[in-house]
């Protein structure tokens, strides 16, 4: 294949003033970042590139979301040398799911599985600090090239080649798109996507609270979407005092966010309190609020020749499970283990088995997760009467079948399904 | 042909040269043997790494010891074996294999030895290594016994020798020569001779000559849900492998 954007073309095909990496990562974002920790713990040398400066991908401002880090996930940040290093966490041990102000809810209990919780709350930004930390321990194995972007891909028949905006080219066994949603390899690849936009908008932000959240995590299902109140670990006030904090993500109809973004501090803290009840106690705000267009999106394949898609690039999905994040790092284990076990057999890194391996592993299950959060988000936005009896008898059969709630609390945990050895707390 | 007093046949050697320039394309006609390669390797790296005591999550795992691939072909097998620090000697009776290979081993920054050479005129120069490989070859060549024991004879004492090949049998006749060849096309047709291939019992015998002793059979067998090779320890019946040591 060509490449079909390069602004600078190379003056000779001289393979030896190229930069040459082992995988190249393109994206240094939570699953980037995570997959390149990974390959270059195993001895594996890892280029990433981004388009962002480093140092501005942890600032409160550049992303104020926070994820939760079911599990298995945790477990991977773990075996690679990441969770050590993320400074604050959260850990959830209920989640409490309601429907609106009716008596139906569903509560998950981590206790009724053993004593692990189902996860952990972090920020965004202190997860890429620690993945900073962890890229920085294995600098003898990571190249990192940023702020760079990359303007031209193309194949040969030993190499994945790509060209950077300043003229210089990347030599790698296989490149790696972990771009985010719109990746732009996968577009250069010729990589079509297929989806839809939810006619929903995801506002993030954070709030503070006079009562502890005893490591509840709230999901109320509102007519507009679901609203997700998170536990986030407490931070010191300046005086000492523990302040009590918790992520947002508020689920609301496209036609109606743009006036809630617009209203000031204390009308959108007035929306907020409104959805959120009394049982916190009072609130206020903490750093900025930021909003995103949700959409469902799945790329039609996942593999090219020497070229693989992770994280959303591959697939975009509904936040209403908070899974998102979480399917990518399961890419990241999967393509580990795949890309250890072909080093460990002297194999070229991107011969097509093992290529064909990850495509297999990780398409199901991405699109089963897809399939899920496309369910419930349509079966849960809405106000129609015999839907809301039917949904709300569903939970309450749900609350009431010890089976059926463990296999959904594994879900959340991340421990379901074929997991890579990784996630399993395994050594590779 | 430098190889004198050769067991490799004219007729198998012009086959093979006709398609060497595309074999290291992952989907040209060596995609078979591509698809197969990662399962036929761990085979032996297994086998070598408990055999010679090396740590396979260890990089270049097999650093100081010498291995010779016999029938290398195009380089599928030397390459993997010297990334994993084989010192790597690789004969094929066919130059243009050779010249493939070396070609694709400079470009890979890989230092392998490939010579145009028949495993006798290297036994004949008195040359000995730690593990011998000759893998889908026993079948192409015309004195089966007389290879396996130029084959043994190469094995140092303390080394080890693995050969995989096809095994005679009504199975493998529909599912490697009909199957593969006819109706899959995976292979070009005229490939194989099934009546070359070899049974267990002759390939024991044949290395036995040379001085070695069989510790393992293991089949190979294409497992259709997984469109991927896998060992099967039990059924021997198509493509099989054999660890053999020498004491």
């Amino acid at each position: 294949m060509e490449s079909k954007a390069s602004p600078h073309p190379p003056a000779s095909a001289d393979v030896a003033a190229d930069i040459a990496a082992d995988i190249a990562i393109v994206g240094g974002g939570l699953v980037g970042a995570a997959l390149a920790v990974a390959l270059a713990r195993h001895g594996i040398k890892v280029a990433v590139i981004d388009r962002v400066d480093p140092a501005a991908m942890v600032d409160e401002r550049f992303d104020g979301r926070a994820s939760a880090v079911a599990l298995s996930s945790q477990r991977l940040l773990a075996a690679i040398g990441v969770w050590s290093h993320v400074a604050a966490t959260a850990s959830i041990r209920e989640i409490r799911v309601s429907d609106g102000p009716s008596l139906f809810f569903l509560h998950y209990d981590h206790a009724q599985l053993g004593n692990e919780p189902l996860g952990f709350m972090a920020e965004n930004r202190v997860l890429r600090r620690a993945l900073a930390c962890a890229l920085q321990e294995n600098a003898q194995h990571v190249l990192r090239l940023a702020p760079a972007a990359v303007t031209g891909f193309s194949q040969d028949a030993d190499s994945a080649v790509l060209t950077l905006n300043d003229g210089r080219r990347l030599r790698a066994q296989l490149a790696i798109a972990a771009d985010g949603r719109d990746s732009l390899v996968r577009d250069l690849a010729g990589i079509t996507v297929s989806g839809w936009s939810y006619p929903q908008v995801g506002i993030v932000g954070t709030i503070g609270h006079a009562r502890p959240h005893d490591h509840i995590a709230h999901e109320h299902f509102l007519p507009a979407g679901p609203f997700a109140i998170l536990p986030l670990a407490d931070e010191r006030a300046s005086d000492g005092t523990a302040v009590h904090r918790s992520s947002l993500v508020w689920t609301e109809r496209s036609d109606a966010a743009d006036a809630y973004l617009k209203l000031d501090d204390a009308a959108f803290l007035a929306a907020i309190a409104e959805r959120v009840g009394s049982f916190l106690g009072p609130l206020h705000l903490i750093g900025p609020r930021f909003s995103h267009p949700l959409g469902l999106q799945f790329a039609s394949r996942y593999v090219e020749k020497r070229l693989v898609l992770a994280g959303d690039a591959a697939h975009g999905i509904h936040p209403i499970a908070g899974q998102g994040v979480n399917l990518g790092w399961r890419d990241v284990a999967a393509l580990t283990e795949i890309l250890v076990d072909a080093q460990r057999l002297g194999l070229d890194l991107a011969h097509p088995s093992g290529l064909a391996r990850y495509e297999r592993w990780r398409r199901a299950d991405n699109l089963l997760m897809a399939g899920v959060t496309d369910i419930l988000n349509r079966l849960f936005s809405n106000d129609v009467g015999p839907v809301r009896l039917a949904r709300d008898l569903g939970l309450g059969v749900v609350n009431r079948l010890p089976a059926m709630k463990k296999l959904l609390m594994r879900h959340a945990m991340g421990t379901v399904g074929d997991l890579p050895r990784l996630m399993r707390g395994e050594a590779l | 042909m430098s190889a004198a007093a050769d067991t490799i046949s004219p007729a198998e050697i012009a086959k093979f040269t006709e398609i060497a320039d595309t074999w290291w394309d992952p989907t040209g006609a060596f995609r078979p043997l591509h698809k197969f390669n990662p399962e036929r390797i761990r085979f032996i790296r297994d086998r070598l790494a408990a055999h010679f005591g090396r740590d396979i999550t260890e990089p270049r795992p097999f650093a100081g010891l010498r291995l010779l691939d016999v029938g290398c072909g195009g380089g599928l097998i030397s390459e993997p074996m010297a990334r994993l620090g084989f010192e790597v000697t690789g004969i094929d009776a066919g130059a243009e294999n050779i010249g493939v290979a070396r070609l694709h081993a400079e470009r890979m920054g890989l230092a392998i030895d490939y010579q145009v050479a028949a495993p006798e005129s290297l036994r004949a120069a008195g040359h000995e290594y730690d593990a011998v490989l000759a893998l889908e070859v026993v079948e192409h060549v015309s004195d089966v016994s007389a290879f396996l024991g130029a084959v043994g004879g190469l094995v140092a004492p303390g080394g080890a020798a693995i050969a995989a090949t096809l095994n005679r049998t009504v199975k493998s006749l529909l599912l490697a020569k009909i199957g593969a060849e006819y109706v899959l096309r995976w292979v070009p047709r005229g490939t194989h001779d099934w009546r070359k291939f070899v049974r267990p019992s002759e390939l024991a015998a044949g290395l036995r000559r040379g001085g070695l002793a069989l510790s393992e059979f293991s089949g190979v067998a294409y497992d259709v849900a997984r469109d991927d090779w896998k060992l099967t320890p039990r059924d021997l019946d198509v493509n099989y492998m054999a660890m053999a040591v020498k004491a």
